[in-house]
């Protein structure tokens, strides 16, 4: 049984603790405080774990209903509510527990920090948001924990607010997301306007009220009603879980401190997107148009971005990229109506990109706050854990045979596969998108792992004029050895690696081919890929142990897994046997290296393109507009004309009174004169 | 014999030698008290030669209102050209223009 008070629990004890910390954090001191942030978020951690628990074995039925009634006007009213089903108590699970986890690591990760208490009050404040986000039964709590992670995300980007890149960087994050927004709200409106409601149960129920319907924006326009909603909505997910184009915010988030880099950036705040998409099935499976938006702009980020990740020297900004790639895969699955492999990807993805992130936070604290790879190699000997724990990520990442990663990427691939053998050349692009994405994936992984824990160890070389990457890096920062991070950074990281294992092994079964998500996520019968997928590589006849081992062993027969090979034997070869064969490939192919060091150019589109366009048309209108017209023609330029008229005027004001006399006179008798004439 | 014409040219010669005081004049303020009431004076003229080409007395009486009212504004204006002539020091038109913009 799932009661108002448990789940009421779950949101707002972390909150209690974000409070607590946040406001007497200086007085507590910082191991009262780490306590108390880490007791809020371990009391969610376990009420969520039983939650899901009582939802999967099916001894609970799922929770909705209104809590509180925020306001009631003209017939709109907002609620704070819950729904908690398999879904969202899937991502409540995910959440507080890697949430968890990014707690106790903190401690060892931000030992240092004068910040410390306010960064236990914000991660804190952030699971809150998270928590509220995926519990929602309405759009306007969605969107009230929409807003509030964006802002926890915005504070913990420009964390390290001293630093101007860590300013501008936040700064970037926000305006980005609100470029997201605005689509994001359209879309509610929308949802709101044509079928009357908020909340989630009552929409749902409603959409044959606007399946096959269209308006009209202008004379003559005939829009579908539900792939206007679904870009809308979209665009929205595209801000918040970056995608291109809008994905330009979060390699600059990387500026924040690297916990914060896992848990959001990574894990969770990101799939904010990606679970709303899952959410609003019901809606989007209205409209093929809308889902071949959806799926182009995934397949793009999952390609494209990838390959940027292969030419970045920053660690946190390769794995910033490959989660980029990351989000574009659980986007196309969402294009291809595979919802659960979507949200399946997404859970796994959040234990190994946290893993990989939280190991390269352990490489930095190691490096004493280092962060390029091209300062490190030979790392494997000075940290044994982390290098293990990070050989474990990525080979999840990368879809290694029986490895988390490995279901749930190849059963997105395969999804996409079957669609894009119904559908057109959209489908097509996707599959090829995602299939070359995982020869990406698998070089930029593995030289990450070789450059940072192999080959010879160049953080002895001293670099004239090496920019700080941190601000309390210390002076004597290069003098001393790499060390093994303590216990409780390696610890999280132990238990990342065994769920990046494990979880997708266990889980296949019933998340992407059982009834795990009926009633949560919804399907049209046409679109159901997965059924396509499920007839390939699953067959449960001999129980789930027997299928998900067939499963496994599928790898031989597709080209994924061969892919993911060739790029890790390219790698191993160049990165370990051959260094010198990099500079001769950069200098080779120098023009496509500096396509993706500039990024393809989106920054500069972003920066220069829209928002120097911004400030350049705002200089114009404030010089033209503002100061030409209002202020010099209509404010001055009406004084300036009473002032001429004025002293035209009091030429006439002699102050000679025989003058006005005479002027009487005149008027007097051309009044006069008038009236005799008018009267004739 | 006296008629209407004649009343009335006497009156127009009276008013406009008025005015042509008031702006020919520049040197004094009395004088231009002088041609005001010369205007009044112009005004009884019509009000009494029309009175007697109608008829009728009502008019007559109006002149004698406004030869008492005429009386008491002289008083005032002398009264004020005192004061002016006590702080200003001059009581020529032309040095009186502080009214000038």
């Amino acid at each position: 049984m799932i009661s108002q008070n448990i789940l009421l629990t779950i949101a707002l004890a972390p909150l209690a603790g974000a409070v607590i910390v946040g406001f007497l954090g200086g007085r507590l001191g910082r191991s009262a405080s780490h306590w108390i942030a880490i007791l809020g978020v371990a009391l969610s951690t376990a009420l969520s774990m039983q939650a899901l628990y009582l939802l999967a074995t099916g001894a609970a039925a799922p929770y909705n209903a209104n809590v509180y009634t925020f306001f009631d006007v003209g017939g709109i009213s907002a609620h704070v509510g819950f729904m908690v089903d398999t879904l969202s108590a899937t991502m409540m699970a995910v959440v507080s527990f890697v949430s968890f986890l990014v707690h106790v690591y903190t401690i060892g990760y931000m030992r240092d920090d004068d910040g410390y208490t306010r960064f236990f009050a914000y991660i804190s404040l952030f699971t809150f948001s998270m928590l509220m986000l995926v519990m929602s039964n309405n759009f306007m709590q969605l969107f009230f924990g929409w807003e509030a992670v964006g802002l926890v995300s915005y504070l913990l980007i420009g964390f390290w607010f001293k630093r101007p890149t860590a300013v501008v960087a936040n700064l970037k994050a926000f305006l980005v997301n609100r470029v997201g927004d605005v689509g994001f709200l359209i879309g509610i409106g929308a949802v709101l306007y044509w079928l009357g409601s908020l909340d989630y149960a009552t929409v749902f129920a409603n959409t044959a009220a606007i399946d096959g319907k269209t308006f009209a924006p202008w004379q003559g326009a005939n829009w579908s009603i539900p792939t206007f909603i679904g870009i809308a909505l979209f665009i929205g997910a595209m801000g918040k879980s970056a995608q291109v184009p809008l994905h330009v915010w979060l390699p600059d988030s990387m500026e924040g401190p690297t916990p914060i880099s896992a848990l959001i950036h990574a894990a969770t705040m990101v799939t904010a997107g990606i679970f709303m998409v899952a959410r609003m099935s019901p809606i989007f499976e209205l409209s093929q148009t809308a889902l071949a938006f959806v799926l182009f702009i995934g397949a793009t980020t999952a390609f494209f971005t990838g390959l940027i990740g292969i030419v970045q020297n920053d660690i946190k900004r390769v794995v910033a990229y490959s989660t980029l790639s990351q989000l574009g895969y659980m986007t196309v699955a969402l294009g291809v109506s595979a919802y659960s492999a979507a949200i399946f990807h997404l859970m796994t993805h959040a234990f190994f990109k946290a893993l990989l992130f939280l190991g390269a936070g352990s490489v930095i604290i190691g490096m004493h706050h280092e962060q390029d790879m091209r300062r490190m190699g030979g790392l494997r000997k000075y940290m044994p854990i982390t290098h293990l724990t990070m050989w474990i990520g990525t080979l999840a990442l990368v879809g290694t045979p029986f490895f988390s990663g490995y279901f749930s990427k190849d059963s997105i691939i395969l999804a996409a596969q079957v669609a894009a053998g119904q559908g057109g050349w959209v489908q097509q692009y996707a599959y090829w998108a995602v299939l070359l994405g995982v020869f990406v994936t698998s070089v930029y992984s593995f030289r990450l792992l070789y450059l940072t824990f192999f080959g010879e160890e160049r953080f002895r070389q001293v670099h004239e004029g090496s920019s700080a990457h941190d601000v309390h890096e210390s002076h004597d920062a290069h003098a001393s050895e790499p060390h093994e991070s303590p216990w409780v950074v390696t610890v999280p990281l132990v238990i990342l690696a065994v769920f990046s294992i494990g979880v997708g092994f266990f889980t296949v079964g019933p998340m992407l081919f059982g009834d795990f998500f009926d009633g949560a996520i919804f399907v049209a019968a046409a679109n159901d890929s997965l059924a396509g997928v499920a007839h390939k590589v699953w067959h449960a006849d001999h129980g789930w142990v027997s299928a998900a081992v067939a499963f496994g062993l599928h790898f031989w027969s597709s080209p994924v897994f061969w892919l993911a090979f060739a790029g890790f034997a390219l790698t191993t070869y160049v990165y370990l046997y051959n260094p010198s064969l990099v500079e001769r490939i950069r200098a080779t192919l120098h023009l496509p290296v500096r396509v993706l060091e500039n990024k393809y150019g989106f920054d500069d589109l972003w920066m220069k393109g829209l928002a120097g366009g911004s400030v350049k048309l705002g200089r114009a209108l404030w010089k033209r507009i503002d100061a030409g017209l209002i202020d010099g023609l209509i404010v001055n330029g009406s004084t300036a004309l009473v002032d001429r008229v004025a002293g035209i005027v009091r030429v006439a004001q002699t102050g000679r009174l025989y003058h006005y006399a005479f002027a009487m006179i005149v008027g007097l008798s051309a009044l006069l004169g008038g009236l005799i004439l008018a009267l004739r | 014999m006296i008629t209407l014409g004649h009343g009335l040219a006497f009156g127009a010669i009276l008013f406009s030698i008025s005015v042509a005081g008031i702006f020919i004049n520049r040197k004094n303020v009395i004088v231009l008290l002088l041609c005001i009431e010369l205007m009044l004076l112009a005004v009884n003229v019509n009000f009494v030669t029309f009175s007697r080409f109608l008829g009728d007395a009502h008019g007559q009486v109006f002149v004698f209102f406004v030869l008492t009212v005429a009386a008491a504004e002289t008083a005032i204006g002398l009264a004020i050209l005192v004061v002016l002539f006590r702080s200003r020091g001059t009581i020529s038109v032309d040095q009186i223009d502080s009214m000038k913009g």
